[in-house]
């Protein structure tokens, strides 16, 4: 499969948030402020991009030739968890601000469902190590997209009436549903319509 | 040759293992970022009680407010002016007191099932605010106490239960004044008083004595008999409903003791509990 594909794929066709409803956690929880949400979506665009890159290297030159590809779930958590670590004394260091504006979603990170699940697809696809790269970052691009015009949503709904019951997380939910429903636009005839 | 397959399994997420570890090690002495000790400091003197009380998202998130400068010292209600005294010692400024007296909340309600009318049955969710959703309240008095506990369960202290008469009360001893019950509490029944009220009139409402009278045995008729009776007492009867101005240092007990619904009482621990 070309890149341009791999790419379409995962930021529209199989957006992980709007398509597969992967890491949804970090997409509600900063999701309130569109400054946070740039940094979260940076942060998993880099954990996402190396995360693959990783467990590519892992699975081929550790796993295969062991005959011990069983194992991929746990070292790709291990992996992922000490690779979120890092970034995590990275940020602290570079911007505390965006630090303290990620809060307890960055640790969360480690155990999110996203970031094991694109290393887990991009095995299951047999991708070569720049595909599984470019998956990853492809990935890491479509919750960017995400979260960033979901908060632009959340901004605008502070602002606005909502019903009691509803303010907050219900209708933030509500907004993610209706988000879904217009990913749906985005299927498999694109990328024939698109690349032949 | 199970073995063997077991071992590479073993090595290979063991090597892993320490492979990552050894990194993250290295890494967090390069990338080590030298913490305030005067937050560390201010950890430690705040309670650590984490209630929120002061804005903040807990005591560390405070502590690290006030390094940071612009914030007030004497935010902790909890630990009142002593907290306040040491932050200031360590932040290196001198204590002025601002409004620090350490107040606590009672509950403003005297009236129970033997005591109140009630105008429907509720038996719906043992929770304040939702009986509040329905018409006020199930008592006909719309400003009284619901009784269902939603403060007893928000307190972080277990300060508040039901007394022997089955209403509800708040121990001052125990309670460190976050003031989350006065937050909860969707009637505004739990009021705020100075730590060393003797007294204060157990009653909210604000109808004409005579009405009060009707659905309520032990709520103030307004008949100002405790301004007449303790004039020096900072009685002080407004809305058809009786204060006390805790300012006011004259004698309570003529006024208390005079109150013909009995709906002054005693500020005290050891006889309510």
């Amino acid at each position: 499969m070309s890149y341009i594909g791999i790419i379409i794929t995962f930021v529209f066709i199989n957006n992980f948030i709007l398509t597969q409803f992967l890491g949804l956690c970090p997409f509600i929880g900063v999701s309130r402020k569109t400054d946070s949400a740039v940094g979260m979506g940076f942060a998993v665009i880099f954990v996402m991009s190396m995360a693959s890159l990783a467990t590519w290297a892992v699975y081929r030159l550790i796993l295969v030739p062991l005959n011990i590809e069983y194992l991929q779930t746990i070292s790709f958590i291990l992996i992922i968890a000490a690779l979120v670590q890092l970034v995590e004394m990275v940020i602290l260091k570079i911007s505390p601000p965006l630090y303290k504006a990620l809060g307890i979603y960055l640790p969360l990170i480690t155990t999110n469902c996203a970031v094991l699940g694109i290393a887990l697809i991009a095995v299951r696809s047999e991708y070569n190590a720049m595909e599984s790269f470019v998956a990853g970052i492809a990935a890491g691009f479509g919750f960017l997209l995400a979260i960033v015009v979901m908060s632009a949503i959340r901004e605008r709904l502070d602002k606005e009436w909502v019903p009691k019951p509803f303010r907050g997380v219900p209708i933030a939910f509500i907004t993610a549903g209706l988000m879904a429903l217009a990913f749906m636009a985005f299927d498999k005839a694109l990328l024939k319509n698109l690349l032949g | 040759m199970v073995l063997v397959r077991i071992s590479y399994a073993v090595a290979s997420v063991a090597g892993l293992g320490i492979l990552l570890g050894l990194g993250l090690a290295f890494a967090a002495r390069l990338l080590a970022v030298r913490k305030d000790e005067r937050a560390e400091a201010l950890e430690q003197a705040l309670p650590g009680a984490n209630c929120g009380a002061c804005g903040f998202a807990g005591c560390a998130a405070y502590a690290a407010e006030i390094v940071g400068g612009e914030v007030a010292l004497d935010l902790c209600t909890v630990g009142g002016p002593d907290v306040a005294k040491q932050v200031a010692m360590i932040m290196g400024i001198e204590y002025k007191s601002t409004s620090a007296e350490k107040r606590v909340p009672q509950v403003h309600c005297r009236g129970g099932v033997s005591t109140s009318e009630y105008a429907f049955e509720y038996s719906g969710v043992e929770d304040c605010t939702a009986l509040y959703a329905l018409f006020g309240g199930n008592k006909v008095c719309k400003s009284g106490c619901l009784g269902l506990g939603s403060c007893i369960r928000v307190c972080p202290v277990d300060a508040i239960c039901y007394d022997s008469d089955g209403l509800v009360w708040v121990n001052k001893e125990i309670c460190i004044s976050c003031g989350l019950c006065v937050k909860i509490c969707p009637t505004g029944v739990m009021q705020w008083l100075p730590y060393d009220a003797d007294y204060l009139v157990a009653c909210s409402s604000k109808d004409k004595g005579a009405r009060v009278r009707k659905y309520c045995k032990v709520g103030c008729i307004a008949c100002k008999i405790c301004e007449k009776k303790s004039p020096e007492g900072g009685f002080k009867v407004e809305d058809n409903l009786s204060r006390i101005d805790y300012a006011a240092a004259g004698d309570r007990q003529e006024g208390v003791t005079a109150c013909p619904t009995k709906c002054i009482v005693g500020n005290d621990v050891h006889t309510r509990q």
